[in-house]
């Protein structure tokens, strides 16, 4: 045990960053062995090289996690603020699922359990998780076993089934946060119920990790949340200037912490270096793109195994994704939460995630985001492994066409399984998109 | 009467290669239409020269088609964009143009200035195009240029209810040897096309009115023209050689090239 801590907490302090600096020297040299020129984008966000750091540390400390630390598996919607305090290091299947999209290691991993009998027709994290589990493979080196696999519904009924079955290989215990789903507003009985259970909650993580929940290191994890919230929304607003001082697309890569390390410091501490930098740029008049001649929307996950190629095909014609609904929803659920009452607004905030809220909620919030970044069109990504993002999408499509005139489409695609998706017809889909604008 | 000619469009079509020579008013003064080569780059250069030779001079070339970056043009442009166009330029007015092609079905809304202001495609799956027709059609050894005349001659429809070509071609099989009269398996078939066809232009069609363009290979089967009629409820236009509207769009976009 003391080893194993010892071993954790080397890897985060000194192992981490001599490994690091070694790869960034290689990476500079290898950068300085090519060609200079970035094509149809501005110059590369500085930023971009301590969010390597960040995320590499994060994974490699999670290598020597089990037994140094209790350790959770936890989903991207969860309140992850209450088992923070408890000493949790907190993996993220999701965003491990998104690292081996963008390597296209799905269809490999995915294979194992789809012998198994689980249908291509589910959620491309879901096979990626348990097809890591099941071959032991991943792009990370290793994630560490959970003591506790913490879900929450409020992104989709998927995750339920997806960790009942981490449950049952693992054997460990599951905590379930289920959030009634919103049309409107939640009513007051609902947010009762989610708090109930975020009590419960508390009480099995104090099992778990052995040690007792404590009220100001809540409210102090709480916090920094909420600052965490309101410093990525602070990045994504640098976009309502023109030219956006990056693109819709490196928001994607920059929202990891957001995800994984929510409710830490040096998450904090990364999106003020980044908001810093944007904002820097946006000053400066420096693009994402070079030429900037029209703005898009982005609604849904990204096709993270595409997503540089068709950034590319966009950025060489002038279009820029300015904002998408994705990475927004990641600064407005937490600005929701409140120190001076951690659970009953964890309760509140976790049951309002875009997900979780009715096709009224969802298009003011399109509405909005359109309105805001003055954006003159729409790409709406209807993606075959979420389909609770992608339902209704026909519908708001025709909405934000008719009520604000912005030009539309739906590119039929998968968030990180290739073989849902046709490359030549969807980017034939997009230039005559992109035609359409004259 | 017609003019000097001045461009040339060329559509490679997964299924066909179409290619349009026209005068700088975009009159069609030749035309070349033949099955697609795997061999993109060979037969498009040929192509060309022919309608270079029967001009008699080089020619700007606006490309389009699956294959369009495979060739050598001016000007290169999606198929929507130049269905529009093409189409834009025989009626004159704006609407719903349904295009039925070898590999795809889009439909393209139209605006009063010939631009694009919506469009759909069938995605992934080619049940909704002309190559479900002719996989089908020659499994019941049945000409296409004979089609129309059998559908007409069907007491009823007999549902086909697949919309996937190769289930669909097993099913058309158990209909015929379970003695369903083969006039009324055509007439289902084309309902069943139809109806995928009409689901994504339903969308674009003002509730009441509206008339519908029709172009693509499809457009020359008199019985799917009555099977969309049908299944859309309304009026629906075949557009003057309906197979050659994406390449005359393409020949247009390089004599005034807005978009």
């Amino acid at each position: 045990m003391i080893l194993r801590r010892l071993q954790y907490e080397l890897a985060g302090r000194l192992a981490g960053p001599v490994v690091l600096s070694l790869d960034a020297w290689q990476r500079e040299r290898r950068r300085r062995g090519r060609s200079a020129d970035p094509g149809p984008f501005g110059p590369p966000l500085e930023s971009v090289r301590r969010l390597r750091e960040l995320m590499s540390l994060h994974y490699l400390r999670g290598r020597y996690a089990d037994g140094a630390v209790p350790v959770a598996w936890v989903t991207s919607g969860f309140p992850v603020e209450i088992l923070r305090p408890l000493g949790f290091h907190a993996v993220y299947p999701e965003n491990h699922a998104a690292m081996c999209g963008v390597q296209r290691l799905v269809p490999g991993l995915s294979l194992a359990v789809e012998e198994e009998g689980y249908s291509r027709d589910l959620c491309s994290y879901a096979r990626t998780d348990l097809g890591s589990l099941v071959t032991g493979r991943t792009p990370a080196g290793r994630l560490p076993r959970p003591d506790l696999l913490a879900c929450c519904t409020n992104i989709c009924q998927t995750v339920l089934y997806w960790y009942r079955s981490l449950a049952e290989r693992l054997r460990v215990p599951l905590v379930l946060v289920d959030t009634p789903f919103v049309y409107g507003e939640a009513k007051p009985h609902h947010l009762r119920y989610v708090r109930d259970q975020l009590e419960e909650l508390v009480r099995v993580a104090e099992r778990v990790s052995g040690r007792r929940s404590d009220p100001e290191e809540l409210a102090e994890v709480t916090r920094l949340s909420k600052e965490g919230a309101r410093l990525w929304g602070e990045c994504l607003a640098a976009s309502r200037s023109r030219p956006a001082p990056w693109t819709g697309i490196d928001g994607f890569f920059h929202m990891a912490p957001i995800v994984a390390l929510r409710g830490t410091e040096e998450c904090n501490a990364y999106y003020r270096m980044l908001r810093d930098e944007l904002r820097d740029r946006a000053r400066r008049g420096v693009g994402g793109i070079r030429e900037e001649r029209h703005r898009l929307l982005w609604d849904n996950l990204p096709v993270w195994f595409a997503v540089r190629d068709l950034s590319r095909l966009l950025a060489e014609r002038g279009f820029n994704f300015v904002c998408t609904s994705y990475t927004n929803a990641w600064a407005e659920a937490g600005a929701k939460v409140d120190p001076a009452d951690p659970l009953g607004s964890a309760a509140r905030a976790y049951t309002h995630v875009i997900l979780n809220q009715d096709l009224p909620n969802r298009l003011d919030i399109l509405r909005r985001l359109v309105r805001d970044y003055q954006c003159d069109g729409a790409v709406l990504h209807s993606d075959r492994s979420c389909k609770p993002y992608s339902i209704g999408q026909v519908d708001l499509k025709d909405r934000l066409s008719r009520e604000l005139g912005v030009r539309a489409m739906l590119l039929e695609a998968d968030h990180s399984d290739p073989r849902a998706y046709a490359a030549e017809q969807g980017e034939n889909r997009l230039q005559a998109f992109m035609e359409s604008f004259g | 009467m017609t003019g000097a000619p001045a461009a040339i469009g060329l559509d490679v079509g997964s299924t066909t290669c179409k290619a349009a020579l026209v005068d700088g008013e975009g009159r069609l003064l030749a035309r070349r239409l033949e099955p697609s080569d795997p061999r993109v780059e060979a037969q498009g250069e040929r192509l060309l020269a022919e309608l270079r030779r029967e001009a008699g001079r080089d020619l700007p070339v606006g490309a389009t088609g699956y294959g369009r970056k495979r060739v050598r043009a001016s000007r290169i442009l999606t198929e929507i964009t130049c269905h529009a166009r093409g189409a834009f330029s025989s009626t004159g007015k704006p609407g719903v143009l349904v295009d039925v092609g070898g590999q795809d079905a889009k439909v393209v809304r139209i605006g009063p200035a010939g631009e694009v202001l919506d469009f759909a495609m069938n995605d992934k799956c080619a049940a909704g195009s002309g190559r479900f027709l002719e996989v089908i059609l020659a499994r019941l050894q049945v000409p296409l240029d004979d089609v129309a005349r059998q559908v007409a001659l069907a007491a009823g429809a007999v549902p086909v209810s697949s919309t996937c070509t190769v289930f669909a071609e097993s099913e058309v099989i158990s209909l015929v040897a379970e003695g369903e009269p083969l006039e009324g398996i055509l007439r289902g078939l084309h309902q069943s096309l139809a109806s995928r066809v009409a689901a994504m232009a339903r969308g674009f069609l003002p509730e009441e009115g509206g008339e519908v363009f029709l172009s693509g290979g499809v457009a020359l089967n008199g019985a799917m023209v009555s099977a969309l009629r049908g299944a859309l409820g309304r009026a629906i236009r075949v557009l003057p050689e309906p197979q050659l509207v994406g390449a005359l769009g393409a020949a247009l976009s390089v004599l005034s090239p807005q978009a």
